[in-house]
């Protein structure tokens, strides 16, 4: 297992008001995407857990690119990989924040 | 054109979503009414398993097994949703506690059934003590609520099936759901054939793994009393059935269930495949019974009638 733990600054604040969200399972070439909302505005960050060990420059790459399109201010993304590819991990970031940018609890 | 999603109401939803292909919480979603689920001991509590950070395994925030209460046709339920994709819906030591500290509440209530999604391979092998026990302490979890009136209702209809220790559980609840994929039996089949060789059982034999474990065989033996069609809408209302269905739990009850089962041990004890138990129970052509449609095969099964409502 390798962990790894990104911050970013962001331009806005990520919509809706739940508190607390999460998509996937860990799997083979899967992942499990928690996000709560528990940061200043202008803040963001991830926390990765993940059973491929050596791909750090290509997370480094998924999450700019992620921060850059989504700006989730506020918000803690704490991920358990099981080995999924940069598309699957886009997919559930993208997944993750669609799903706490509801309202609700 | 397709109609927005909003447009959608949750029963077509329901109704559109295979229970196999679906996570158990989306399971749970569309099993209960909209937006009715509350978790206990939810992901973001991060109860993860204490024993797969020695393996160098990957963990999940809530070990694999969604429970709660919600309601179902407005009535209290509680809920338990194993996810049969994170290392197979095995049983672990947070996961069975989990399953265990909400029979017990419900028996403490008295009032409230539970409902399993079962979707599991048996015991998590890396914590084997563990989960070995937790299988006994839920066992014991069931029966004592059963023995206080709550009804107990198992729904089985996921990737990983019911095998192991899931198969024991099952054993135990007041009734049980079933659909075609949705497989029940202890021993999986390459642990048969492991233990007793490739002529006994051969387990790349599709075919023979579904008419000896699967969902119709089950029904027709009685195992399972209701038949379900793959999707969320169909085990809801096999739910409902059920809850409407179930009796008190004493000694009769077990010394029917008992009758039951030594009756179908007479009957089919010496049969060498399911085709041979199904002729038995004077289905015409029972070659063909894997073949049938969801519809057609309920109505086989309910004009066949061996259920086992006045045992269990």
């Amino acid at each position: 297992m390798e962990d790894l733990r990104f911050q970013h600054r962001v331009r806005t604040r990520a919509g809706g008001t739940r508190q607390s969200a999460i998509v996937g399972v860990v799997a083979s070439g899967n992942l499990e995407v928690l996000v709560e909302r528990v940061l200043p505005d202008a803040e963001c960050a991830l926390d990765i857990k993940t059973a491929a060990i050596g791909f750090g420059e290509v997370w480094t790459a998924v999450v700019g690119d992620f921060v850059e399109r989504y700006s989730p201010g506020g918000l803690r993304f704490s991920i358990n990989d099981g080995g999924a590819r940069p598309d699957t991990v886009s997919l559930r970031l993208a997944q993750a924040v669609r799903l706490i940018a509801e309202n609700g609890q | 054109m397709t109609a927005p999603l909003k447009d959608i109401t949750p029963a077509e939803r329901a109704r559109s979503t295979s229970f196999y292909e679906a996570s158990a919480r989306t399971r749970l979603e569309l099993l209960l009414d909209a937006g009715s689920f509350v978790e206990f001991i939810g992901p973001e509590q991060r109860e993860v398993s204490p024993h797969l950070k020695i393996f160098d395994l990957p963990e999940q925030f809530d070990d694999g097994i969604v429970v709660g209460h919600g309601r179902l046709d407005g009535a209290q339920v509680f809920v338990a949703a194993q996810e049969g994709r994170f290392m197979g819906g095995a049983f672990g030591e947070v996961h069975g506690a989990k399953l265990t500290g909400l029979l017990r509440a419900a028996r403490q209530i008295g009032s409230i059934p539970v409902l399993i999604l079962f979707d599991t391979g048996g015991v998590r092998l890396q914590e084997a003590n563990a989960g070995e026990l937790a299988i006994a302490e839920i066992m014991r979890a069931v029966m004592e609520a059963r023995s206080s009136g709550v009804k107990v209702i198992g729904l089985i209809g996921g990737r990983s099936g019911c095998y192991g220790g899931g198969g024991l559980i099952a054993g135990c609840c007041s009734a049980l759901a079933v659909s075609e994929p949705g497989r029940i039996a202890v021993s999986g089949p390459e642990v048969i054939e492991t233990n007793r060789g490739v002529e006994e059982f051969d387990s790349r034999d599709r075919a023979l793994v579904w008419r000896t474990m699967g969902g119709k065989h089950r029904r027709l033996l009685g195992a399972a009393d209701v038949f379900a069609a793959d999707n969320v809408q169909d085990f809801r209302e096999a739910a409902l059935e059920l809850l409407g269905l179930v009796g008190p739990l004493g000694l009769e009850r077990l010394k029917a269930e008992q009758e039951r089962l030594a009756d179908r041990l007479r009957r089919y004890g010496a049969c060498e495949d399911a085709v041979d138990i199904w002729t038995a129970e004077g289905i015409v052509h029972a070659e063909t019974v894997p073949e049938l449609p969801a519809d057609q095969f309920i109505a086989l099964a309910d004009r066949i009638g061996r259920t086992s409502r006045d045992a269990r």
